[in-house]
């Protein structure tokens, strides 16, 4: 049990002392730096790759079909398959694309997806970086791909293109801010911003999701995150039914795997960070701790794929609707419920939170009813 | 209430993804091609053929040239056979149909007289060259009667009721009694008006 569970730091331990023999010192911390980096440019990618074969399996079950089954057994080795294809195909730029902008937008969209791995912590112990400001690293750096994504929606000189990037914008910038919100009870009941931190003050089962404020801070989160990573139901920025695909309509071959890539990537992330915050990350019994985040990053991932094969797309003014006039204020008063849990003595807070939660509940809902969508009549049609 | 469509549909989806593992005769409806095949449906017709009664050369075709005359995207191509001295022999030396061009319409079934020709149930005809492959000789297209029987047992019943009704028996009686045999009314074809 402790041996797996410590076997990813124990490797990395191995390592540096076998190197600390005959290196200087700060080699070393340099070799420390570079294995972590190894490890989650290769899990990143890894990941993703996966993630696209699980979504085609899950969706395909979804629509009562098997997806992917041919190439391997249970059709694994697709993602291989599929990597080939995108390496093989051929690079377009556009004649009039601003050059330098198309280019570099798939390699900086990458970037902050990667990077915010470094403070998730996959296990105990196993952050590369504890961060004393983790988690605002992680929604700072996060945000990040905004400016990529409009990068590569301006530089492609494609109408549909743009529009798709001004609607990337105007989302994320929207769902940014309920989802700090959301954040800021847990910031408060932990009083601290690193991830590692957050998760040990969720340890023996204490998990946030079964707090009141937590119960409906993980949703809120949840929701915003989906919507920072542009998937079904807020992926109007890509919406294929409306403009072509967005702002990677411009994009093939490997710079539109990028993209791809960035997507799923930060979306793991988000369902880890999800986890980490409001789950207890890796806590749980019996099973080694990475085993434990696996599965609640997985399960949030599972949750995602799930709104994808069901949910259709959203109008931009029900989007919008969405984020400003039901999760910011809702996100707002859940602070106000944390700090109620926090301030009284462990028996009564639960009842008193609980009770200052159903009534923001139904004032959030009250206050919501004009905008909720209403039964539709028609006029002519008998 | 609102948002609890959302939730509605997100059980109807957990429940077919449940389904397709605890219960897949149901859950999944894809079947796998290469491997399985749909059957398909009697009346399917897809690309004609030729008849003919034990041999191949007892062919019912007589070289008329009414499934030619009559072909929307004139895909048939018949030469009648000849005799030494030139005279046309009521058998085609040359009778193509080019698959690439036909469009699966069923009228030559329809109008030939001799219910010599028929649509086929075979799909799978993909091909290297669809100018040359696809071009499709007499040779491969005779098939016996057995096999129109074997595909739509109810047109072929029916057509060959008929034919013994009027005393039709292969090649070599109806050439003898050619006349009675052109005399055939239209609405003893075998297609009903539906498939028209």
């Amino acid at each position: 049990m402790e041996a797996s569970d410590t076997i990813f730091v124990a490797f990395k331990k191995a390592i540096l002392g076998f190197l600390q023999g005959f290196l200087p010192d700060w080699t070393v911390v340099i070799v420390s730096i570079l294995i972590s980096i190894t490890a989650i440019a290769i899990f990143g990618p890894v990941t993703m790759m996966y993630l696209t074969w699980l979504e085609r399996k899950v969706v395909g079950r979804i629509q009562n079909r098997y997806g992917p089954n041919r190439v391997g057994i249970f059709g694994l080795l697709q993602p291989i398959a599929d990597g080939v294809k995108m390496l093989t195909k051929e690079d377009i730029v556009p004649q009039a694309a601003d050059k330098v902008t198309h280019f570099l937008a798939p390699v900086i969209v990458v970037i902050p997806a990667l990077l915010v791995f470094s403070v998730l912590p996959f296990g105990k112990g196993m952050a590369a970086v504890n961060l004393n400001v983790g988690l605002l690293f992680f929604l700072a750096i996060s945000t990040m791909s905004t400016i990529a994504i409009f990068m590569g929606s301006w530089g492609s000189r494609n109408k549909f293109s743009l529009l798709g990037g001004m609607r990337a914008v105007a989302q994320m910038v929207s769902y940014e801010i309920p989802m700090v919100m959301s954040v800021v009870p847990v910031i408060l009941v932990t009083g601290s911003l690193s991830t590692v931190s957050i998760v040990e003050a969720q340890l023996g089962g204490k998990w946030f999701v079964f707090t009141p404020w937590g119960f409906f801070a993980a949703i809120v989160f949840f929701l915003c995150g989906v919507a920072e990573v542009n998937r079904t139901p807020f992926d109007l920025p890509e919406g294929e039914s409306e403009i072509i695909a967005g702002f990677h309509t411009e994009y093939s071959g490997m710079k539109f795997a990028l993209f791809y890539m960035a997507e799923f990537m930060s979306a793991f992330a988000i369902s880890g960070l999800t986890a980490t915050l409001f789950f207890g990350g890796w806590d749980g019994p019996f099973l080694p701790s990475w085993v434990w985040f696996l599965i609640k990053a997985y399960a949030m991932i599972f949750i995602m794929i799930w709104f994808r094969g069901t949910l259709p797309r959203l109008r931009v003014d029900q989007l919008m609707g969405f984020a400003w006039k039901l999760l910011l204020p809702f996100a707002l008063l859940n602070i106000f419920v944390a700090a109620l849990w926090q301030l009284l003595p462990a028996p009564k807070n639960l009842i008193v939170a609980g009770a200052a939660e159903a009534v923001v509940l139904v004032v959030i809902f009250v206050a919501a009813r004009k905008d909720s969508p209403q039964k539709r009549t028609y006029i002519f049609a008998d | 209430m609102f948002g609890f469509g959302v939730l509605k549909g997100m059980s109807v989806t957990l429940w077919n993804f449940i389904l397709s593992y605890i219960y897949p005769k149901k859950g999944i409806t894809t079947v796998q091609y290469p491997e399985k095949k749909k059957e398909v449906e009697e009346r399917f017709r897809n690309f004609p053929f030729l008849v003919y009664d034990g041999t191949p050369d007892n062919m019912r075709c007589v070289a008329c040239d009414i499934c030619a005359k009559e072909c929307p995207p004139k895909c048939i191509y018949i030469i009648p056979e000849k005799d030494a001295q030139g005279r046309i022999q009521k058998k085609p030396a040359t009778f193509d149909i080019d698959y690439a061009i036909c469009m699966n319409c069923g009228i030559c079934e329809e109008v030939c007289p001799f219910d010599a020709i028929f649509m086929d149930h075979e799909y799978e005809l993909s091909e290297y060259d669809r100018l040359s492959d696809l071009m499709y000789p007499k040779e491969k297209l005779l098939k016996p009667v057995e096999h129109f029987m074997k595909i739509r047992p109810t047109d072929c019943g029916a057509i060959e009721a008929q034919r013994a009704a009027k005393g039709i028996k292969g090649r070599a009686a109806q050439v003898q009694s050619a006349p009675a045999a052109t005399v055939k009314p239209a609405e003893t074809q075998q297609n009903p008006p539906a498939n028209a």
